[in-house]
């Protein structure tokens, strides 16, 4: 413990601990702007400078730490002049327009003005050059607004290893961004958009589809059908005034009925079909490796994560026959609802529009994929993030908070527990266990082996006894499994994987920390409190279901009986399977 | 590498030869990057090698680079772009710096540079479309007494006056011909 005190006041704090962190278990609240917790200081803007008795300059506090005897003065009127100055300087070169700007209410620069009382600015810069990159499906950047904080360069090279940005030029001429100052789509970005979820101001944010949605609603003839994620009701509230965590599924279906959505459905509904799918896809493979000696179709690899799936065609190469070819469940159900749906109400697929819900702006390249138009048109016709449907709810003057608790429709919205939970880290692994398992023993899964935790890298070991004559191969079999989130995380389990350290079956990897529920188009701000609280109402979800294995759903036993024959049929590959691509990295 | 620093040995070959051909530096970058392949801190001498071999840094070597380092091509020009010594436009065939030390600052050198970018149609760092030219600015030439001075290639010019700059440039461009490749 080292003794240190804080505007005269003593405290003692472990040693280590940095000056901002020892403030705010303190009480005391130190504005910052470029730092964020969990990732390493990147000590670029100087908003949380302190006095320290002794030191002649302002130290940043987000990257000092404690010293024993420290005296610590936080706000005096060098510093509060120091921390005006710098954000003054910070808005005199912004080149944005708050009445205008998706960030409007909800900026940290904003915020920060309103913070440190600021009324007026005292420089008379250049305004940051503005430029629009739209240049990839998924987001859109604006440099104009860019205050050059580093937090998208932290989390895309340390957080998720893809290093699309990093500062380029210097000095006044420093932008933040790809190589040479070009478009996103010149580098290799997965489009996770974990940068968007980050960034302090309106600088990275998605593609708008809003738009595109209204129109499509404003068009009689369209029957407009609506999918949400699992974990667009784990966070949706939180637009809307609800703490973190709090489950909001009965009245997300209210407010998109109230939009005007013709259907209201369930991509968990997809999600235990691609359970299906991918379940019988994994004892396909297992057959192969144990029976005809194919060792290297396993392990296979999770490809419900759009962000994940680029990032081996762009990286690893030699790892895409390991991917299962199981569309995510966001295109599943663009199919299906194309196909199967529409015969159903006797349209044609161009007559329905499928809008997704989603927690993430990879989802939006996904859906715009060349080979997503299973149905014979875009199989998916726009998404929009959590953040957009909340601004499309407060457009139609929804209020939320008092809407009632509705239903969605049959039959593509009713989902067992196993699909909820394909929102959080770990749950896809869980929900297609649940169902192998039961598959090769005819039993329960013993207690869920994957616990819903933030451990970057997870294993499980599930030793299979008295297996079922026709997989009797398997006795006796170690499954050995792995799940990580992150892509920072994922590149090290290739890396164990890839140098022969470890071994598995099979690995579910999320590109998204948290999984979907902590994807790049969720509410800002995310961290791993909020991450949790999330994932807690995911898991709150799949306790309440009645069902909580993908086989046990009736509308997709019925899906299967009607049209797509059996899992891994003819019919399935067309409309439910898909083929990778390699890509050059640079 | 410094600006008045010629690379003199390995490319600037004897008159007989023919200049080094692409695919040759790029031979050449080849067989260094093998050699850094592995090594820790190998991103900024090997982007001062490339400059040597190429004369600047062409982004088709700086992609080479980074996947060869293992590094994202963002890192790799994040990195060229802050040094002012990497360069990733081509020079032109005659070099000039203007001095800018204290002593030509104040008398005139301030105008002689915004002369030359005017006459040139470029800024400090740039290179002309017809490659004749690149502009750079120096920090004392070791001239003050005859401030402002600039410099073309190898040669210093004293007292320059705006006037005379469209003259000066002239003669160099008239040698353009028989200048050896840098
Ligand atoms: S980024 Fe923030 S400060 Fe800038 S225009 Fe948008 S809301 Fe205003
Ligand atoms: S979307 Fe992801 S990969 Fe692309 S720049 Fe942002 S953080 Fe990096
Ligand atoms: S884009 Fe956003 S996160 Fe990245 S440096 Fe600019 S302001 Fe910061
Ligand atoms: S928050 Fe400490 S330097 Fe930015």
């Amino acid at each position: 413990m080292v003794r240190i005190y804080i505007n005269d006041q003593e405290y003692d704090v472990p040693a280590g601990t940095t000056i901002l962190c020892a403030a705010k278990k303190a009480g005391i609240r130190i504005p910052t702007l470029c730092f964020v917790e969990g990732l390493r200081p990147i000590g670029a803007c100087r908003v949380c400078v302190v006095e320290v008795e002794g030191v002649r300059n302002l130290v940043a506090s987000c990257s000092t730490p404690v010293a024993e005897d420290m005296r610590i003065h936080t706000h005096t009127a060098r510093v509060r002049r120091a921390r005006r100055a710098v954000v003054e300087l910070l808005l005199s070169e912004h080149n944005g327009e708050c009445q205008t700007c998706e960030r409007n209410g909800q900026c940290e620069l904003q915020s920060l003005a309103a913070e440190l009382g600021i009324r007026e600015v005292s420089y008379r810069g250049e305004k940051a050059r503005k430029r629009i990159d739209i240049s990839t499906p998924a987001l859109q950047r604006d440099s104009g607004k860019c205050i050059k904080c580093r937090r998208c360069v932290s989390v895309c090279n340390e957080m998720q290893h893809v290093g699309a940005l990093f500062p380029q030029f210097r000095g006044y001429q420093t932008i933040i961004g790809p190589a040479l100052g070009r478009d996103l789509a010149s580098v290799p970005c997965v489009q996770c958009g974990q940068c968007a979820a980050i960034c302090p101001v309106g600088a990275i944010s998605e593609r708008d589809h809003v738009e595109a949605v209204w129109a499509a609603l404003d068009t009689p003839e369209n029957h407009v059908v609506v999918q949400t994620a699992p974990a667009i009701r784990a966070a949706l509230g939180e637009c809307f005034g609800y703490p973190p965590g709090t489950l909001v599924t009965g009245k997300m279906v209210a407010a998109l009925r109230r939009l005007g959505f013709d259907a209201v459905f369930d991509t968990n509904f997809a999600a235990d079909l691609t359970i299906m799918e991918e379940g019988t896809e994994f004892l396909m493979r297992l057959r192969k490796a144990y029976v005809e000696g194919q060792q290297d179709v396993l392990p296979m690899f999770t490809s419900c994560s759009p962000g994940w799936v680029q990032y081996l065609e762009f990286f690893h190469h030699n790892l895409l026959p390991n991917l299962s070819t199981c569309r995510s469940p966001q295109q599943m159900f663009g199919a299906i609802a194309k196909t199967y749906y529409a015969k159903k109400l006797d349209k044609r697929p161009e007559d329905i529009f499928v809008v997704s819900v989603m927690p993430c702006t990879a989802k939006k390249f996904e859906a715009s994929r060349a080979e997503m138009n299973a149905s014979g048109v875009r199989d998916v016709d726009a998404v929009l993030t959590t953040r957009e449907l909340a601004r499309m709810i407060r457009i139609a003057g929804i209020d939320f908070q008092s809407l009632p608790d509705e239903e969605m429709d049959a039959p593509l919205g009713l989902c067992t527990g196993a699909g909820v939970i394909f929102g959080h880290t770990g749950g896809v692994m869980e929900a297609a266990l649940r169902t192998v398992y039961e598959v090769l023993t005819g039993e329960d899964l013993p207690t869920p082996t994957l616990l819903a935790t933030l451990d970057g890298i997870k294993e499980a070991e599930i030793t299979l006894k008295n297996v079922r004559p026709e997989w009797s191969f398997l006795e006796g079999v170690t499954l050995r499994v792995a799940v990580a989130h992150g892509l920072g995380n994922a590149e090290k389990l290739i890396r164990a994987i890839e140098a022969g350290e470890r071994q598995y079956h099979f690995v579910e990897v999320m590109a998204c920390p948290g999984g979907c529920i902590g994807g790049g188009g969720q509410p800002r701000f995310t961290d791993n409190r909020v991450r949790l609280a999330r994932i807690a109402a995911i898991r709150k979800e799949d306790a309440g279901k009645p069902l909580r294995k993908s086989h046990q759903n009736p509308q997709v036993k019925q899906l299967y009986e009607e049209f797509l024959g059996e899992p891994l049929s003819e019919r399935s590959h067309k409309l439910l399977h898909t083929h990778y691509i390699a890509r050059e990295p640079v | 590498m410094p600006d008045d620093a010629k690379p003199a040995g390995v490319f600037s070959a004897p008159c007989a030869c023919q200049e080094v051909s692409e695919e040759d530096r790029y031979a050449q970058l080849d067989d260094i990057l093998r050699t850094y392949r592995n090594i820790p801190g190998a991103l900024i001498p090997v982007l001062q090698i490339t400059q040597t071999i190429f004369g600047y840094l062409p982004e088709k070597a700086l992609r080479k680079i980074a996947a060869a380092l293992n590094k994202p091509l963002s890192e790799v020009t994040g990195v060229v772009t802050f040094y002012s010594f990497f360069n990733t436009i081509p020079r032109g065939r005659h070099m000039i710096r203007v001095c800018l030390g204290t002593a030509c600052y104040v008398r005139g050198g301030k105008q002689v540079l915004a002369a030359l970018k005017e006459e040139l149609g470029i800024d400090v760092g740039e290179t002309t479309a017809d490659r004749n030219f690149s502009l750079d600015v120096g920090r004392c030439f070791g001239a003050c007494g005859l401030a402002p001075v600039i410099m073309i290639d190898d040669d210093v010019h004293q007292r320059v006056k705006v006037s005379q700059l469209p003259r000066l440039l002239e003669q160099y461009r008239d040698k353009q011909d028989t200048t050896s490749k840098t």
